[in-house]
């Protein structure tokens, strides 16, 4: 009897192994899909009528200050600085003007199909910080991770919609290249050697969209007469949505104001 | 009768006890820094034994020293067991310890491999507390207390606290699970905290059960004073391991004061599941089964005898 039960024990350790030496390593590849939007076989723009979105982005009222990130425990990260790291929820320009909105069309563009961009999109890993801070891509456009630091690194989105990945990079390895295969308004990227270190990709469908600088200017160019849902995202808060309306040839300015009482403060 | 072999594996077993604590310190430290993925191999780590030491690595691959040091120490503790163990039971609780400790090995590789599914990181972080009550229990069935001490007190109250006992253990394990779940995002925090007052409710009545009703038992009186003690510093620390939490969201990570009460809340945790193993072994020991069941027992010994 006890020659059977250590074989059932050993026999359940054995499909254990065996479950996981199968997980994680070869998952199957996605398949691109982005509903509502980069219809394939849909029309395309025409450039002699296409219009154009301008504005800016504020915040109002007095942003929280950034906090200061220790880093002293990691020399190769505080030798990569000219400065000390700071957070990078919050940057604003002058006046107001608010950096690292996503600005994008959430709706409209439907019917349209748009070629995925070939040139990639870059994140570096610098000073133990990400730049940018944040970023915007299309789906299936190449996303490459570099690490420009003399330490560790490891990349790790944590999406809701896309495929989660989580990889290595010692210093001075080559880029990691990847694609999202969703829409997803956006993933948080983190590093897990180093937990100070936060990044977003909005993955978008189409190509109507774009991160403000501390200017918090945006421009989306080459959109075809119509209605579209303008969607402002901030990682500290609460995504706006505004309704413009373009005609042929037109410029239209959409601004968006955050207000710096409303979270997070 | 107490030999010196057997004196040697009660403190091998009491070691091993010890060295189980520092793994759940290590790994809730892991938890803690959100180091779980910094080291995205495994078994191997960046493909070597010896990956570099920074950051997060420095936390996740020192739980992985750890935790091999521990398995090791639990296949030495399963064979002392098995060969030098009269009591059969013993022999195969030893197997279960060995067959837990593997286990979270396999729930540890793959929480990495899987990228931390919460119910697989939940159930390695539950595994962990159950093995250290495990072993705690090796150590106390192990000692010259156990083999020496018998029944010589009688339960008049009730509920019986043979059955208390019980249901606390079950209900501290439960809300391990909760708490687990929490901290790996399976579910939110309101399920834990109906937790921490059920069990709250549960740990006071059997420690003060134990002090109405055995005022003369030492052991007892040491059980009711651990678990009072146990039960207050805990809701204290996960109160503050809560605020900072919220306070500390807005700070960079990882923020000291969070790390240092949520290590300190989880570890308690597991404390607190020992304390209340110790406590129903201790009373199961010391405190007579009820008339009902002795007779019941002794018909069904007669009958197997006839």
């Amino acid at each position: 009897m006890n020659k059977n039960r250590m074989t059932l024990y050993w026999l359940a350790i054995g499909t254990a192994a065996l479950a996981l030496s199968g997980c994680g390593g070869n998952k199957p590849a996605e398949t691109t899909s982005a509903p509502g939007a980069n219809a394939p076989g849909g029309k395309t723009v025409d450039p002699a009528t296409a219009g154009e979105i301008t504005g800016t982005v504020k915040l109002e009222g007095t942003p929280p200050k950034m906090k200061a990130i220790n880093m002293a425990a990691e020399p190769a990260c505080t030798k990569a600085r000219t400065s000390p790291g700071m957070s990078e929820e919050v940057v604003t320009g002058e006046g107001g003007d608010l950096a690292n909105v996503v600005v994008y069309v959430k709706s409209g563009a439907e019917g349209y199909s748009f070629p995925t961009p070939t040139t990639p999109v870059k994140i570096d890993q610098q000073g133990c910080q990400y730049h940018p801070h944040v970023l915007a891509l299309e789906v299936g456009q190449n996303l490459d991770v570099v690490n420009s630091d003399q330490t560790t690194h490891n990349i790790h989105p944590v999406p809701k919609d896309n495929r989660e990945w989580n990889e290595s990079q010692p210093p001075g390895a080559a880029p990691i290249d990847k694609s999202f295969a969703r829409a997803e308004v956006a993933i948080p990227v983190k590093c897990n050697v180093h937990p100070w270190m936060k990044a977003y990709i909005a993955v978008l469908s189409n190509p109507y969209f774009q991160v403000t600088g501390k200017d918090g200017a945006f421009d989306l160019k080459n959109l075809p007469p119509g209605t579209y849902t303008l969607v402002a995202w901030h990682e500290l808060y609460a995504p706006s949505e505004q309704m413009v309306t373009i005609g042929p040839k037109e410029t239209k300015t959409v601004n968006f104001t955050f207000k710096a009482t409303a979270a997070g403060d | 009768m107490h030999t010196a072999e057997n004196s040697a594996l009660h403190r091998y077993a009491v070691f091993t006890a010890c060295a189980t604590f520092v793994l759940l310190i290590a790994g809730a430290l892991v938890t803690s820094n959100d180091a779980g993925l910094s080291i995205p191999d495994w078994p191997l780590a960046y493909g070597s034994l010896t990956p570099p030491m920074v950051g997060g690595i420095r936390y996740e691959f020192t739980h992985r020293v750890i935790a091999a040091c521990v398995g090791l120490l639990t296949v030495g503790l399963a064979a002392w067991l098995w060969r030098s163990e009269t009591r059969p039971w013993m022999r195969w609780l030893g197997l279960a310890a060995l067959g837990g400790v593997i286990s979270q090995a396999i729930l540890g590789g793959l929480t990495v491999r899987m990228i931390q599914p919460p119910p697989v990181s939940a159930a390695h972080a539950t595994l962990a507390q159950l093995f250290f009550s495990t072993v705690v229990a090796i150590a106390i069935f192990t000692s010259q207390w156990w083999r020496a001490n018998g029944p010589a007190f009688e339960d008049t109250g009730t509920p019986k606290l043979r059955s208390l006992t019980v249901w606390t253990g079950a209900a501290v394990f439960l809300q391990l699970i909760l708490g687990a779940a929490f901290r790996h995002k399976g579910f939110g925090i309101v399920p834990h905290l109906v937790g921490a007052v059920v069990v709250t409710a549960l740990v006071f009545l059997t420690a003060s059960a134990l002090k109405r009703r055995f005022p003369g038992a030492q052991p007892l009186r040491g059980c009711a004073r651990a678990l009072h003690a146990l039960i207050g510093l805990q809701l204290l620390l996960g109160a503050g391991a809560w605020w900072s939490r919220q306070y500390g969201a807005q700070f960079p990570q990882p923020f000291p004061v969070t790390v240092t009460l949520t290590v300190v809340h989880t570890v308690m945790g597991a404390l607190m599941l020992a304390a209340t193993v110790v406590t129903a072994l201790l009373v199961y020991r010391l405190v007579r089964a009820e008339a009902g069941t002795l007779m019941a027992r002794s018909s069904a010994e007669a009958e197997r005898a006839a």
